[in-house]
């Protein structure tokens, strides 16, 4: 609904939104820049904002203390690995439900798409249980598993929006050119649904990543990802604002800068599908 | 449009998720209804192995009879609530402004976004420690800067700033939603409005809102399913107090903290059923508006 | 080879049969075309034959091999959709080459025949653009190649013209006929455009709710409609039919005459009228004549241009050779 207005109205909009636009990033942006401050600068009053010695030193301490590469390659294994297990089983249920639908494909998407609501509280002492059993605690197999699990229905529900999208002719019309089911979903459907496939990869690697209840209660040292890294963060003795940023910039830089570059992918991505 | 060789093929490829789903949905359920039976303190030497004592309802009423449940459900609804309130009208105002033509527009898109890219536990860490310390804290400089008593925001105002933490990141999600479907919106619809001489008012309320209906529900829906579980936020700010303690941080302690592992399961229950209910309540809507 | 016959066919949706059971014979190398008014299971009937659908009983033999339960891939039958289903993502030579790449050709081959069919389809400056950046009748000429290199034993048309504006369609009726005459493979085409069904067809099949009402060669159609129903589908402008006192003169329940069989003067004939609506095209001139004691207007075709206008007297004659002859239940009294 853009329509043409007066320059005016134009530099108002601008300053309003780019105003709104920092008040929500400026958590962000401030915590970047207590990165690069001093202790005493950090907690200065009043605070100091641009004018700092800038300073790597934080970093250097924090990955002194703990081995950010390690955190930083567990995120990168668990959320990778679980969300492409995820979409390679959820591309072939998607295309059922939106190609060969039936009575029930609606009542089994909302179910889905219930067993999220399903409150992980609930059923921790069970799977903690069954991982002593397996042998899982504190491995990355036992995280992927159970991240894979709790985005699944996400998964399939953006997939099958997507699928939603496309004609149903053209999958028909790989049939008549002799096309098998795997032809079918793997050299027509899927290229097809590039962008779409993308926006999901991107966002459920980001909820993957970000996902902070079963990485702090199924892990301790060995497979211990990002989230548990700042977690370590969290005890106040011995708490430091520079620091404190320096490590938070570090587990959440990753992904403001996938983001950046992903931006349209993400964006898509980001309504989940849901809308058009 | 579907043949019989579809349809089996249908069957068969969809089988893996629902059989997963199913599984991690079963196994784990089965498992906590039986303990909530059940006397199960491991601390106390109770296990699988020795067998368990078969305690009938008791965990169920212990769990209600607490004093800590009643307010754990209505902190939960609190902060859901307040959070949905909170987002879904900042999101509207947010996306009619990124709407309006202006400089720069990808730019405060990509600022408006990158809370949900913050991890829980980093947010939450950030705004606990460097906005809302009662000393150090940015939120303290700027009270004291306008001649104030700064606020011991986690636990005078505990509920507010946890809303307040939760919101900032789910208005990403809840604004990027509705400006895509302002959008979406026909400006023809609109000029003939304006043509009939509708105030702004007027047309936001009979024109703009009822076209964002769907998309509100979809914000309602996902946002819902998120904000029932979370946890990182208040395992690191409140650890609880506060009467920030919702349902599932009650059992979370329950389990963990103080190892009743018979309790925590009944109050697992409890949160199952009361997920349901929403649930339900949610899909019926969300149904109808799929189809929309 | 691509003889196609269907015994006792029928498909149902749920409860609502859609098509009653049917039985067809597609002689190899006929362009077979179905015609019928919309929604009277044409793409049905089609689709049933591609292996889209499964039948709901009955048997669909290819070349005599029962095909009921083959899968689309089986059957070796190619198909052009109405919204052409090219392969988005794929460029013009890929979409082409799909089919064989599925059915394992050598590189060589493969080549040989994109080629082939890029010269006869005039697509050969066309081949590395994607569909999305090429005209509506491109990318109908690439949705034909695509089926052409398979080499199918025939070839299935959805109303392939439909989306093509009237100066194209013209011209890409005349290619799909040529092609047909070059190839001499069966083709089941499906339309509701009646001209197209006249000028391409060896046999016509016109259905109404899945029925087939008749079968045969256009020529026979025009001439002899076996019932009022085809009668009135077949031939442009549609065939006047007048009930009544006039139609029992023929001692019929209904009379048919076109509008081409009509003799036109201003002062002797059988019926008397006036002259209504009069569409002067140079070439041919209709009038929509209202007769006096008929229930309905006519329509009349003259050749030529002819000078009678809004609320002129007019004198209709029809030729008695050529008046069809209907029962009360609508069928022709020979
Ligand atoms: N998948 C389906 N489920 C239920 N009914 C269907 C389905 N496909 C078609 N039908 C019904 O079958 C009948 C025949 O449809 P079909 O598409 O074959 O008509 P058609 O002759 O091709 O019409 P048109 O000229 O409009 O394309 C219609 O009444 C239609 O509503
Ligand atoms: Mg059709």
């Amino acid at each position: 609904m853009a329509r043409a207005v007066t320059t005016n109205r134009k530099i108002l909009n601008t300053a309003i939104a780019w105003g709104v636009g920092l008040v929500i990033f400026f958590p962000i942006l401030w915590t970047i820049l207590t990165s690069f401050k001093t202790e005493a600068q950090a907690i200065s009053d009043p605070p100091v904002f641009l004018f700092f010695d800038w300073t790597l030193e934080n970093y250097a301490v924090v990955q002194e203390r703990s081995d950010y590469m390690r955190f930083l390659w567990n995120s990168v294994i668990l959320a990778g690995v679980s969300t492409v297990l995820g979409l390679i089983i959820a591309v072939p249920a998607a295309w059922s439900m939106a190609f060969v639908p039936s009575k029930r494909t609606k009542d089994i998407l909302l179910w889905m798409l219930s067993t999220k609501m399903l409150p992980a509280v609930g059923v921790l002492y069970p799977i903690y249980l069954l991982f002593i059993q397996l042998g899982l605690l504190d491995s990355r197999l036992g995280l992927i598993i159970v991240l894979m699990l709790i985005n699944l229905p996400i998964i399939v529900w953006m997939l099958y929006t997507y699928f939603k999208e496309i004609p149903g002719e053209i999958l028909e019309a790989s049939r008549m050119d002799g096309a098998g089911l795997k032809d079918e979903i793997l050299y027509v459907l899927t290229p097809m649904a590039v962008p779409g496939i993308a926006s999901t990869l991107l966002l459920n690697f980001i909820l993957a990543w970000n996902e902070a209840f079963w990485t702090l209660n199924l892990t301790a040292a060995k497979a211990a990802p990002l989230t548990a890294f700042i977690a370590s963060y969290s005890s106040p003795e011995g708490l430091f604002f520079a620091k404190l940023s320096a490590a938070s910039t570090m587990a959440i830089a990753p992904i403001l800068i996938l983001g950046w570059f992903s931006q349209k992918q993400l964006v898509r991505g980001l309504t989940f599908g849901a809308v058009k | 449009m579907a043949t019989k060789h579809s349809r089996v093929a249908a069957r068969v490829m969809l089988a893996p998720a629902v059989i997963l789903l199913l599984g991690w949905m079963l196994v784990p359920l089965t498992m906590t209804l039986f303990f909530s039976f059940k006397k199960y303190l491991p601390l106390r030497g109770d296990s699988m192995a020795n067998g368990l004592d078969w305690v009938g309802f008791e965990n169920y009423t212990r769990f209600v009879g607490s004093s800590s449940f009643w307010p754990s459900v209505q902190a939960t609804l609190v902060i859901v609530g307040g959070v949905l309130f909170v987002t879904v009208i900042l999101g509207i105002v947010l996306a009619l402004l990124l709407d309006q033509p202006m400089w720069g527009q990808g730019v405060v898109r990509i600022l408006v976004i990158a809370p949900f890219f913050v991890m829980p536990t980093v947010s939450a860490l950030v705004w606990k420690n460097m906005f809302m310390d009662p000393v150090n804290g940015l939120l303290a400089h700027l009270w004291k800067f306008f001649g104030a008593e700064p606020l011991q925001w986690l636990s005078q105002a505990s509920m507010p700033s946890l809303i307040l933490i939760v919101s900032w990141q789910w208005l990403p999600f809840a604004t990027l939603i509705l400006l895509t479907a302002v959008q979406s919106l026909d400006s023809e619809q609109l000029e003939a409005a304006e043509m009939d001489g509708a105030p702004y008012i007027k047309r936001f309320w009979f024109i703009v809102l009822p076209h964002l209906s769907r998309a509100i529900t979809i914000v309602i829906l996902i946002q819902t399913i998120f904000l029932l579980s979370i946890f990182a936020e208040i395992f690191v700010t409140t650890g609880g107090a506060f009467g920030t303690k919702t349902l599932s941080y009650l059992i979370f302690q329950r389990v963990l903290e103080s190892q009743n592992v018979g309790l925590g399961s009944a109050g697992g229950v409890y949160a199952i059923i009361l997920a349901n209910i929403v649930a339900i309540f949610l899909m019926r809507i969300v149904g109808k508006n799929l189809d929309a | 080879m691509g003889r196609i016959q269907l015994k006792q066919v029928k498909k149902a949706f749920g409860d609502v049969t859609v098509i009653p059971p049917l039985d067809l014979e597609i002689e190899d190398g006929e362009f077979v075309v179905f015609v019928g008014p919309s929604g009277c299971g044409k793409s049905t009937l089609l689709r049933l034959i591609a292996g889209l659908e499964d039948t709901t009983s009955g048997i669909i033999e290819i070349d005599g091999k029962d095909a009921t339960g083959l899968p689309p891939a089986k059957r070796g039958l190619a198909m052009v959709f109405q919204s052409y289903a090219l392969y988005p993502h794929m460029s013009v030579r890929k979409n082409i080459a799909f089919p064989m790449k599925m059915a394992g050709l050598s590189p060589e081959e493969q080549n040989r025949r994109i080629e082939a069919a890029a010269k006869a389809l005039n697509l050969t400056d066309y081949l590395d653009r994607r569909p999305g950046q090429l005209s509506g009748g491109q990318r109908q000429r690439v949705a034909i190649g695509r089926a052409i290199v398979r080499e199918p034993a025939a070839f299935l048309f959805d109303e392939p013209l439909s989306n093509l504006d009237a100066a194209l369609r013209v011209g890409m009726r005349l290619e799909i006929s040529e092609l047909h005459k070059r190839l001499a493979t069966t083709m089941v085409y499906v339309t509701h455009d009646q001209v197209e069904a006249m000028t391409m067809a060896d046999k016509i099949v016109v259905l109404q709710a899945g029925v087939i009402e008749q079968v045969g060669s256009p020529l026979e159609l025009y001439h002899s409609p076996r019932n009022r129903f085809v009668a009135g589908f077949i031939g442009s402008p549609k065939m006047n039919l007048i009930e009544g006192p006039e139609a029992a003169k023929h001692n019929a329940h209904t009379i048919g005459i076109r509008p081409e069989h009509l003799t036109v003067s201003t002062d002797s004939g059988d019926w008397h009228g006036t002259v209504g609506v009069s569409e002067h095209l140079g070439s041919d001139t209709f009038f929509h004549v209202k007769i006096d004691g008929f229930a309905e207007p006519l329509t009349v075709r003259v050749g030529g241009d002819f000078d009678l206008h809004y609320g002129d007297a007019i004198q209709l004659t029809p030729d008695p050779a050529l008046i069809h002859k209907f029962d009360a239940k609508g069928l022709r009294i020979t």
